[in-house]
This record gives structure tokens, sequence and C-alpha cells, in this order.
């Protein structure tokens, strides 16, 4: 068994020797997206398994071990991280658990911190835990983000992006029920059978696997598209996670909607690019910029990619690109407005709004600090600039009810046309 | 054609309007459904059956419960603002705004211009279950809150926002001996205020205005207040006759949209929807059998006081009252500690003369055979009783549930206390209060929650909590306030829950609350090993039982657990060893009187709400003070760092050394700009500007802007940043510069220095919603202060733009700008040094308050930190103490520059045996989720007491006199072991 060794903070490193013998458990946000990257990490070596589990089960296990006034995602990913400790379905001597770490000024930075001591009051000190960051922080000997599983990862996120977009915009208007769904299914096969056999991935691989997915997406029988598009933006979390929002895209679905989700490479974009925002703004190391220039280009330039491969399909609405995002919301924000979403969450609703989706579902966790700014306190200037947008604010929270939540996005999609008629001028 | 039926299932009530072909009304009903929420409806059609029978019907359903019973019967839903839009269109056609006030949601629509309509967020009260609790509060019906109403004088501020908040503004008003007509009327602004800030946001409320819904209907006095507060004429106030039932009724409009059914239908439809539940994750049954409940009630008989029969008794006795939030418990206890009366009830809005009758009746049962040797009284009247009765000794209630408990269980380590307001907890080590723990004011699932929704169900509170203790299948309502409770149960009913699912639930989520809300544990160690829990809602058996069930061990509840209070003021009593009771005697009784006026107080700014009590002889009682200046006193002299930067940060405007010819430059005072005061006071008089800052906070400020806050749930030093802004828009300041800074100066304590997102990013905010801001040049750059060479530059660039001043001048203000805010901070360190001596000098505890820069508008901090010093503690502040130690690694991430102090400052108070830590929290800051947990930690870990005290915009002390007492009595019992 291997042994337990620690830094000189006392902190549970994750070993060499740990690598080989313990399962990595990492909780569930992107159903697509994860199930790539956790293929990939298992290529590297690794043993993984990403978390579900009842949600109902996860928040009392988050009540309990989570302070109650921490943000609604740390409760959820580490509920589901204890709570799949505590179910006996893992050797919990041979165990460790994945997070990310963002790193900024809010406080989801300190997830991982609270996990820890959510682990200490749960009696699972032996555990280790492994940052997942970009930042460099917290290094582990027996995991380490090399630049070349970096850049898997980033194909992981880019594969993950479109098959995402692709569903949403077919999901709605198939045929034949659940079509979507089985393709989804069978390109996350697909994908992942290409990074098992360990094909060295080039960017024209990737793009004819791109045209590939699109391709089949189309082909899907279609009705006409003629619901009405409702954005969903927010913070990352409750965002993407149905965990986090109450099964939002299903129930916008039902309400016969067809939800549109901005995707993850944005956010990953506007990670790397605050660092440069940063030097910009309060000076430092010019070659540290230029190195997150480069990164950024780099995933800039698969997004283009991916745009240009969209654009071939008159089936699918492209998304816009990361530096549209930007010059949208520098008319409401600065650019060194960085924390959590930052200005990619405003810059997100105004693009929706350009793109001609005026109904937009703003989500974020009860008290969420960087959304008081970027996204409530926002909506009124976009109002005024957009008197066609219409935004609602939604709280997520372990004891906010599906039912109040479910009523304001009826009022905001009775607005979508029906509510007009009572206008007066 | 066929007839209309618009049904609206709301959180409490159901409305059903039938309409005839051509639109008008032939039936109308709205009656409460006390969670049978299909049963009602049905019931209801079944009276309107006369106007449908046989006749095609449209129908439809609206209301916030009326959606799962739409689902669930298969029928035709429209959203409730849309339906209230389409009868608002329909039958008043000139409206030019709607307010409809409901059960538990607040809405607003907005007809001209851009279609606007707003509902409350999750975490906003001010609706008709806000009154309904009001109403219980001051134990009197809905109507008579009404009529009490119009009746008033004088009106309180009261916090709006959340029913929790108000309740904790009214009971020391009630309390203290507040008129109700007053409070009710209060309470009716509250909601009013609450409508207008809350949902208008910003947007003018005029024209025609349509007010809506049951308690709109129903209560003249909500709808004078609206009138007077938006000085309406009857022209522009509109209370249709029907307001009442108008979802209802445009329910009934829009139906027309749908397929129409036949009358038969629609009814078996809702009847086959009753039995559809669709609960899931029920929880484990309190009780299993009537066995496993009779061997429970057996345990829990056994800690009891001796049994004496007052009849037979003669010698001494001690009596020990505890005039709690919302009831008052008396009683006379024998020398043995037996009990030979007790009262317990509602304190019916007037402790005074509650006490006054049991103190009556008390002298009537001792006659002559009883001699009373000591008197004392406790909990939040205690003041007052004291003063009005001549009560020999006032303890802090901490201290009595101990002394009481201990008499059960002389080695109890964990003593829980729920009650009918507030919940308290706290660790006994070796003897002495070791931790105390609170609910906060928005975590208070107590017990008069339970009983409002008792009284809501139609249940009176003992049979409601008996429904609940065989229940197979409790629902899981959640944890957290009672808001959110609220809307958990109308889930729970929507998913066709029972009542006695719902009472099993109920008791079950109180506890929840106390362990991991308030207590914050995760297990039963984390207690104790001899756990005593009391008052009156652990009577109840369900939360009793749901609280060994969740900890999983056995607790001592005594059978006059809500007398402990009482008890343990009457064994304090003894223990004093009086020979003889100085409480008034029965004559002195007789001529007994008591009158109590409000006033306001306006020797400072604070403008304490007062009380003055005047008893029989002119005796008089002030109440509400947090100095002894309206007493006739002054202030005491004990060194106090708040009032002292405070006054040094006021001063720093005006043109300084410069000459002011730029003109006028505004700083709003508040979040990042108090602290820096001193640097940006530097450059701008250096650079000739005049600087004009905001000043200090009040009341007054929060309400000049609070129309403009997007975010209800952010924190109260945020929303007074709005108010500060239009203050110097008003004043015609021209420029005002408020600076976004995501990093902090480096202290070198922290492993980053960031600002937390809301006071980094505030600005910005203010920009986008402030409009006045477009009318003058309102500077929010990104500002950096960390890197001083850096931000020379960058400084130099904007002022160059903006003013056109010369690059060299801006840089040699922005160093003359460090060295002055170094200058300050120097001497606030000085000056604390200075103080921990005079302290010691004269001896006196040390209280350092950790909070952030700015706490000390004492419009943040409620004057809180003058209380602590009346009681002649020395008051020091977290930066003065917190480069003394080495930084340390922490078990959270640590880097926020005002945050790295507070564990600065704890690691070293630990390391001073006179000093104790106050950390003052504003409601809503997520960061300090994360602190408390650590400062907690930090000082627990040495052995010393951690107290925090949450604030936002309620200005009630007596919370924290709880908390600022019970700490010194902790200490001096320290002192004595």
């Amino acid at each position: 068994m291997a042994k337990l060794e620690y830094d000189e903070n006392g902190r549970l490193l994750f070993t060499e020797e740990m690598r080989k013998e313990y399962t990595i458990l990492i909780p569930q946000m992107l159903p697509v997206h994860f199930t790539i990257m956790r293929q990939i990490l298992i290529n590297e070596g690794y043993k993984c398994e990403t978390l579900g589990g009842n949600p109902r089960q996860i928040v009392d296990t988050g009540l309990k071990y989570v302070h109650n006034d921490t943000c609604y995602p740390a409760l959820l990913v580490i509920g589901q991280l204890i709570n799949a400790l505590n179910s006996g379905d893992y050797d919990r001597d041979k165990v460790a658990l994945m997070i990310t770490q963002t790193g900024g000024g809010c406080r989801a930075s300190n997830y991982i911190h609270l996990l820890r001591k959510a682990l200490k009051k749960a009696g699972y000190e032996q555990v280790p835990v492994i940052s997942l960051n970009l930042s460099g922080l917290e290094k582990n000997p027996g995991f380490k983000l090399s630049l070349d599983l970096g850049i898997k990862m980033a194909y992981a996120m880019i594969y993950g992006d479109l098959i995402v977009l692709l569903a949403n915009q077919t999901r709605p208007y198939e045929k034949e029920k659940g079509r979507t769904d089985r393709l989804v299914e069978k390109w996350e096969k697909e994908l992942v059978g290409q990074f098992a056999k360990g094909v060295k991935v080039s960017k024209k691989a990737v793009v004819e696997n791109m045209d590939k997915i699109c391709a089949d997406f189309a082909a899907i029988p279609v009705g006409e598209k003629n619901k009405p598009r409702v954005g969903i933006v927010g913070e990352i979390y409750v965002k993407y996670s149905p965990l986090g929002n109450n099964n939002l895209e299903d129930f916008l679905l039902g309400e016969g909607c067809e939800p549109v989700v901005p995707g993850l490479m944005d956010f990953i974009i506007f990670k790397i690019y605050n660092r440069e925002v940063d030097v910009n703004l309060y000076g430092g190391h010019l070659a540290k910029k230029a190195v997150c220039a480069l990164m950024r280009k780099f995933v800039e330039g698969y997004q283009q990619a991916m745009i240009d491969v969209i654009n071939k399909y008159p089936a699918f609405r492209a998304p816009g690109t990361f530096s549209h995002l930007e010059h949208l919301a520098m008319n409401y924000l600065g650019p060194g407005n960085k924390m959590g979403e930052g200005w990619l969450l405003t810059g997100e609703m105004l693009e929706l709004i350009n793109d001609g989706v005026n109904n937009i579902v703003c989500t974020q966790p009860f008290g969420c600090l960087p959304n008081h700014i970027v996204g409530k306190g926002m909506i009124r200037k976009i109002k005024d600039d957009y008197p066609q947008s219409n935004i609602v604010a939604i709280d997520y929270d372990p004891s906010a009810t599906k039912i109040n939540q479910e009523n304001r996005i009826k009022l905001m999609l009775a607005n979508t046309g029906k509510m007009k008629q009572f206008v007066k001028n | 054609m066929s007839m209309k039926l618009g049904i609206d299932i709301g959180s409490t009530t159901v409305k059903v309007v039938v309409l005839d072909e051509i639109g008008s009304v032939l039936y109308q009903s709205y009656e409460r459904h006390f969670a049978k929420v299909r049963e009602k409806a049905v019931q209801q059609l079944e009276k309107a059956k006369e106007f449908l029978q046989g006749k095609t019907v449209n129908v439809a359903i609206t209301g916030s419960a009326g959606l799962g019973v739409a689902k669930a019967a298969n029928l035709p839903f429209v959203q409730e603002v849309y339906a209230t839009a389409a009868a608002v269109n329909r039958y008043i056609p000139g409206a030019d705004a709607v307010i409809e006030l409901g059960g538990e949601d607040a809405k607003i629509i907005f007809f001209r211009g851009s279609l606007e309509e707003r509902m409350n967020g999750s975490c906003a009260g001010g609706t008709g279950a806000f009154i309904d609790q009001m109403a219980t509060l001051l134990d009197v019906s809905a109507d008579e809150l009404d009529e009490l109403s119009l009746k008033h004088e004088k009106i309180y501020p009261i916090a709006s926002r959340c029913g929790v908040f108000a309740k904790s503004d009214i009971q020391p008003i009630l309390n203290q001996g507040g008129r109700k007509e007053d409070v009710a009327a209060s309470i009716f602004q509250a909601v009013v205020d609450q409508t207008i800030a809350g949902l208008s946001q910003g947007r003018q409320l005029d024209g025609k205005i349509v007010f809506l819904g049951g308690p709109l209907h129903f209560l003249k006095g909500l709808r004078e207040r609206f009138v007077e507060t938006l000085h309406l004429d009857e022209e522009h106030g509109i209370f249709p006759e029907n307001g009442q039932v108008f979802a209802a009724l445009g329910a009934a409009v829009c139906s027309e949209e749908y397929a129409p059914e036949t009358y038969d239908s629609i009814i078996d439809k809702l009847n086959n929807a009753v039995s559809a539940s669709t609960i899931d994750n029920p929880m484990p049954p309190l009780f299993e059998s009537q066995r496993d409940y009779d061997r429970f009630r057996e345990r829990h008989s056994k800690a009891t006081p001796v049994s004496v029969d007052i009849n037979e008794y003669s010698g001494d006795a001690y009596i020990g009252i505890d005039a709690g939030s919302t009831t008052t418990k008396v009683v006379l206890m024998a020398e043995n500690g037996g009990i030979l009366y007790s009262y317990y009830n509602s304190n019916k809005g007037n402790p005074v003369q509650v006490v006054k009758a049991q103190l009556e009746e008390i002298y009537r049962l001792c006659a002559d055979k009883i001699h009373i040797r000591a008197a004392g009284v406790t909990g939040y009247g205690e003041d007052l009783i004291k003063n009005a009765f001549k009560v020999d000794f006032g303890l802090v209630e901490t201290v009595a549930h101990l002394r009481a408990a201990e008499h059960f269980r002389p080695d109890v380590d964990f003593i829980i206390d729920i009650g009918g307001q507030d919940m308290k907890c706290f660790k006994i080590k070796n003897g002495v209060v070791d931790s105390i723990m609170l609910n906060e004011a928005c975590s208070s699932g107590c017990g008069s929650f339970i009983e409002t929704f008792a009284k809501a169900l139609g249940y009176d509170i003992a049979d409601f909590a008996k429904l609940g203790l065989f229940d197979k299948t409790p629902v899981n309502l959640g944890s957290r306030c009672t808001v959110f409770m609220n809307s958990s149960v109308k889930q729970a009913q929507k998913d066709g829950a029972s009542v006695n699912s719902i009472s099993a639930g109920l008791s079950i989520s109180v506890v929840k609350n106390a362990i991991y809300k308030v207590i914050r544990a995760a297990s039963a160690d984390d207690l104790g090993q001899h756990i005593v829990v009391q008052g009156g809602t652990f009577l109840n058996d369900a939360v009793l039982r749901g609280f060994e069930q969740e900890i999983g061990r056995e607790v001592i509840r005594p059978t006059i657990a809500g007398l402990m209070g009482a008890y343990g003021a009457a064994l304090y009593a003894k223990d004093r060893g009086l020979e003889h009771s100085g409480i008034i005697t029965a004559e002195g009784l007789k001529n007994f009187v008591h009158s109590a006026r409000p006033t306001t107080c306006n020797l400072c700014t604070n403008h304490c709400a007062l009380t003055v009590n005047t008893f029989e002889n002119g005796r008089r009682f002030i109440s509400g003070n947090r100095c002894s200046r309206p007493l006739g006193k002054e202030k005491a002299d004990t060194p106090n760092i708040y009032q002292y930067k405070l006054a040094k940060l006021l001063a720093m405007q005006g043109v300084g050394k410069g000459d002011g010819s730029r003109g006028k430059i505004g700083l709003p005072l508040g979040l990042n700009m108090y602290e820096n005061l001193p640097f940006w006071y530097r450059l701008f008089t250096n650079l000739n500007f005049e600087v004009v800052h905001s000043g200090k906070a009040d009341r007054g400020t929060y309400k000049l802007g609070q129309n403009t806050i997007p975010s209800d749930t952010v924190c109260y030093p945020a929303k007074l940043m709005h108010g500060q802004v239009e203050k110097l828009i008003n004043m015609g300041v021209t420029n005002i510069f408020y600076p976004c800074m995501s990093y902090n100066f480096d202290e070198g304590k922290g492993d980053n220095n960031y600002n937390c997102p809301v006071v980094a990013y505030y600005p910005e905010l203010i920009a986008a919603n402030v409009s006045d801001t477009e009318k003058i040049n309102f500077m929010n750059p990104y500002v950096g202060l960390h890197k001083p060479r850096e931000f020379a530059k960058k400084m130099a660039r904007f002022m160059q733009e903006k003013f056109g001043i010369h690059h060299h001048e801006t840089v040699k203000a922005v160093r003359a700008a460090y060295k002055a805010y170094h200058a300050y901070k120097d001497d606030i360190k000085h000056r604390t040094r200075e103080y921990i001596n005079i302290a010691r000098e004269r001896k006196l505890p040390i209280i350092v308050i950790a909070g952030r820069p700015y706490h000390i508008d004492p419009e943040i901090n409620h004057g809180i930190d003058e209380l602590i010093s009346s009681f002649n503690l020395v008051v020091i502040s977290e930066d003065g103490i917190s480069d003394i130690l080495d930084k340390r690694p922490r078990k959270v991430l640590n880097q926020w520059t005002y945050q790295s102090r507070m564990y600065q400052a704890a690691r070293y108070v630990c390391t001073q045996p006179d000093m104790q830590l106050v950390q003052l929290v504003s409601f809503g800051c997520g960061i300090d989720a994360i602190t408390t947990d650590e400062v907690r930690d930090i000082l627990e870990g040495a052995g010393k007491l951690y107290t925090q005290i949450k604030i936002d915009d309620i200005s009630n002390l007596g919370a924290v006199t709880i908390r600022i007492r019970s700490l010194i009595a902790a200490m001096q019992a320290k002192e004595e072991k």
C-alpha cells in the first residue's frame, strides 16, 4: 500500500505510487466533456471515475460537511465526493479526489480547502486531494498536467463544446425522439476510442473529426426550427450541471424551448487572457504574458476552426468568437473584472441578444459574489440598451425550491410574446 | 360560447372565478387551503356547480401552487403575472402599473414604456405570510393588526427585507414597551418599503396604480400606507372590488385560448390528480410504533425537580423570571429546588403587565407563610423588568440556562435551548461557558415558526406537532431560513405531501437548522457527551426525537424544559445568599403603574429609538440606548479605536496642503475607499483638488440609494454605496473618483492580496445602475496600489488624460500619497499599542473587533463598538495588531488582504490572556462563510472564546448584548476558577 507523504505545509500528497494503486474520483459537471476527459486520463495510466449519485443525498451530505453559507457549487461538489466515500463503493485507502481550482479572487478558489476540511470532519484524512488548475498551484509528484496532457484535455473540451452545441440545436426538433442523444453517445465512444488508440492528434485530424460530427448531426431528421430560443448563462457550475440547476435544460425543453448554452472554451480562454490583462493593468513579466498569449491563441485557433466547420452547415448556428464577446462586454465592464466569470458572463448575455436570443436565464448560486456585479448588476443596463431583452435571474441553493424557480422562468417565457399585447405607450 | 373558469392556487389560498359568455362574473370565492390544495380546489368548484354543470367550460389554472396541480391534472396553466395582466387589461384599461401582494409572492408589473414585471426573489418577505407571522408575534389576528395600525402615532424603522429580520426589530420595541398600534403600522410600512425598494428597482411608480391580492384587499391599514407613501389620490390608487381574486379572473379571461371541457371532466381530472403523490426521498419516521414512543416518554420523564406542594409549604422561596422575546416564564422555587408555582405563556406584546399579574398571584399564594428571599430575572426584557419591579439580580440568559442545566446534570458539557424566536447553544468546559452559538438573523427556524405554520394550516401547535409523530414518510424540507422553508412546504404541498408528513418534516428541519447551521456540527461528538436540551420548542416531542435521531445520541430533556431560564434565575438568586428580597412588595404592586413613550434620542447621529418607561411616582427607565448619554451621564472615556479611526478619517477633506484650484473631487466613503482615504486624500489635495467625501452613512443614505440596488442579497456595506454616491452628486460634485481594485495592498500576511469581488468591482455596478452618474464625470478606473511604480505611471497617464495634469506632478503626488497611507497605518498601530497599555494600567479587558475597514461606519456596525465600550472594555481592531506575528500557513486559501488580517489578529489574541476577539460579519458576505470557521478554529484551538456578530441593516442590539454579556460572564468565571 502506498505510503502517505506530506509536503512542508502538511498537505497530503498524491504520490507516484498512488498513481498506480489509487482510483481518482472526479465530480460531475459537464457530462459529455468529462466522459472524454476521463478517458484521456485513463490512457495516461490513471484510474479514474466521474461521480453521480442521488441529488438529495448529495445536498444533505454537503450541508453536513460544508459551511451552509458557502456557495452551492462547493456544497454539491464536496457533497458528491464525500457521498461517494460514504457509499462504500470505494476502498477509502486507495482513492483520491480531484477538484478544479481556478485561483482567482472569487471564493471558489477555496473549494479544495473546504474539501480538505470536510474530509477531516468526516474522518477521511487519509484521502489525498489533487488540484487541477492552470496556475501551477499545489503540485503533486503523482499527477502532472504536462503540455501533452493539457493539449489533449483542450481537445476534449473542444469536442465537448461542439457536440453539446450541435445536440442543443438538434434535440428540440428531432423527429425521432432520442436520436440526438444516441448520436452524442456514439461520438463520445468514437472519440474516446481514438484517444485510446493513442494516435497523435493534429489540428487537421481534429478538424476532420469536427466535420464528421457536424455532418452526422445534420443528418438527423428534424422539423422546422421555430421554437423560442432561451439562453443559459451564469456561474459555471450551476450553468452547466443539471445537479446544480435542477435540470434546467430539460425543463426548458419541456416548455417547448430550445436551450442555448454558451460553451466552456470561452471560459478557459478568459482565464488565460486574464493573466495578460493583469500585466497590462498592473505591470509584471512580459515573458509570462507572451506565454499566456501563445496558449490563448492556440485555443482561439481551435475555436475559430470549430466556427468555420459549423458555418459550412446551414442547419447550425455557430457561436461568436472570444474576441467578439470581449468587444461587446467592454461597453459595460473593464477588462480587469476577472473574478468568477467576470465580464465574460455579461459578454455572453450580450452575445446571445445580438444573436437574436433575447430570452435569457441568468443562473447563480444564492449569494454568488461576482454575479452581484456581472450578472444581476448588469441586467438593468442591458435592458436599457436592448429593450427587447428578457432576462430572469435565478438563484440556486440547497433549499431554493424548484417550484419558485420554475414559476419565475415561466414568467420570463410568458414574456416571449404573449405579454406584449398589454403594453401601452 | 362557453363558460369561463379561472382557478388561482396560491401558497395559502385558492381563488375561483366563473365568467359567463360575455365576461361578467357569476361566481367568485377566496378561501385558505390549509395545505390541502387539490381538495380545496375541488370543494370550491362543487360550490360553483350550478353555474357550470352541463355546460362547456373553458378553464385555466394559475398561481404558484397551481403549476403542479395543472400538470398532474392535465389542465391548462397560465403564469399568474400573465393572468393578472390579462385581467387588468380587460377590466381596468387605463392602468400604468400593478402591485400585487399574495401569500408569499409579491409582484409588480409596469405597462407603460417597456413592459417589465418582477417577482420577489427567493430571499424576500414583505408578503401576506409575513403579515400573518407578525400578527402572531403581536398575538392578534390579521384583522386586529389592521385595526390597530389605523390608530398609529409613530412609525418605527423595521427591516423589511425578510420576515425574520423584521421580527428581530419588532421584538425589542415590544419588549421595551412600544405601542402595538405603532408597531402594527410600522409592519405595514415595512411591506410598502420592501415592495417599492425591492421590486421597482429604480423604476418610478407613477400614473394609475392598481393594487391587487388578498392582503391589499382586506387590510385597510396596508392600503393607507401605500397611498400615503406613493402620494396617490383616488384617481391614481385603484383598489378594485374583487382585487383578491384578480389572478383567477385573469385565468378565466385567458382560458379562451384553450379547448373547452365539461364540468364533470374538470372535476374528474382534479380528483384524480389528488391521489398522485410525487414525494421522493422521504426521511425515516420519528417513531416506528406506540411502544417506541412510550419508552421515549418514560426516559424523558426522569430529569425533574423534586415535587413540592405550595399549599403545604412554608418557609423561604425564590422568584425566577425569564422575560423572553415572545413568552414570559415565572417560577417560584422552594428552598429544596422544588417548584411551588410556575407560569409559561405568551407575553402578549406587553411583558410588564404579564409579570405584574404573576407577582400578584405569587403574593396571593404565598400569603404569610412563604418568605421571598431573592429574585432574579433574565431574558430579552431583563432590564425593563428588573427596573420596573426592583428585582434583585439580572443575569444574562446563557448564565441562567447553564445554572439550571447543572442542577439536573452537574457534568453537562453541551446545552441547546430552542425558544420561540431564538436558539442558543453553548459548550461547557470546566463548568464555564466555553463557546456560544446563537442563531443568526437569517436562520431562525425556531419554535414560533412551527407555531405560525400550524396556525396557517388551521391547527393548534400541540396538535400539529403530534400529527407528525408516527408519520411514515416525513418530507425533507431543507434547513435554511424560514422563508426558504415556506417555499419548501409549498413544494411539498404541490407534490401532494400530507399534513402529517409536513408536520414531521418541519420538526426535523428545525433540528437540522440547529445542528448544521447554528452549531455547525458534523457528529454528536462535536456537541458533547452530556447534552441537555431545553426551551419551549423541545417540549415538542417530534423536535426532541428528531434531534436525537439526527445526532444519534440520547439527550436529557428536563420536564421543565420551557422554564429553565426562569428556574436558572431563581437558582442564581438563591446562590447569592440574600436575607430578604428587595423586589416590589404586594403593597407596592397595588400602586404600580407603567406607561411607555417612544422617542428619538438626538444627542448624537446614532438617533437611537428610545423608549421612556414611566412608573409610579415618576420613576423612569429608558431603554434602546447604546450609550449612557440619554441617561444624563457623559460617555465613558474607555479607549475605543473605532471612534478614533472614524474621527481621523472623517477629517480628511478640504484642500489640505494644496490650494484647491482644480476644483472639487468627490470620494464616496465605503468599501475600499474607507481605509484608502488617506491615500486618495493626499494624492488629490497635493494635485490641488478640494476633496469632498460623502461622510459617514446613516439610514437616510440607504434610502437615498435603495431604489437602484439590483441585487437584494448583496451585503449592506455595498448597498450603502448607492446612497453615498447619490449624496455626492446631490452636493453638486461633478467629478467623482471611485476606482476598481482587484488587488489590495500586499501586507505579506497572506498567499495573495485580493479584494473580495464585491469590493473590487462595485464601482462598475454603480456606474451601470445609478443613472445620475451619467450626468457627471464618474471615474472608475482599474488601479493596482500594490505595485507603486506601475501605479504611478498609470495614474499619471490617467490624470493627464482626464485633467491635463503634467506627468511629474502626479508622480510626485503619488509618492506623497503612499507616505500618507503608511503614516496613517502606523498611527493606528501606535494608537493600538497605547490603548493596550492603558487597558493594562487600568486592568480592563481588551476586545478586538475583527471586521473590515468599512465596519467602522456607525450605520454598518450599528454602534456595536460603543456598546462594547459601555461595558468598560477597551476596543481595538484587527488592523492594529495584524502585523505582530509572522505569516503562517492556513487551512483555507488565505488570499484576501482584509481577511488575512483577521487570522493574524486571532492568532495574536491567542497569545494575550486579557484579549478576546469579536468577529463582525456582514450578512451576505460570502468570504466570511470561510473566515468564520477558520477564525473560530484558531481561537478555540487556544482555548479562547469565539464570538461572532452578524450585522445587516437591522439595528437591534439585543442579540449583540447577550453575546457581549455572555462573553464577559465567561471571562469572569474563567478568572474566578
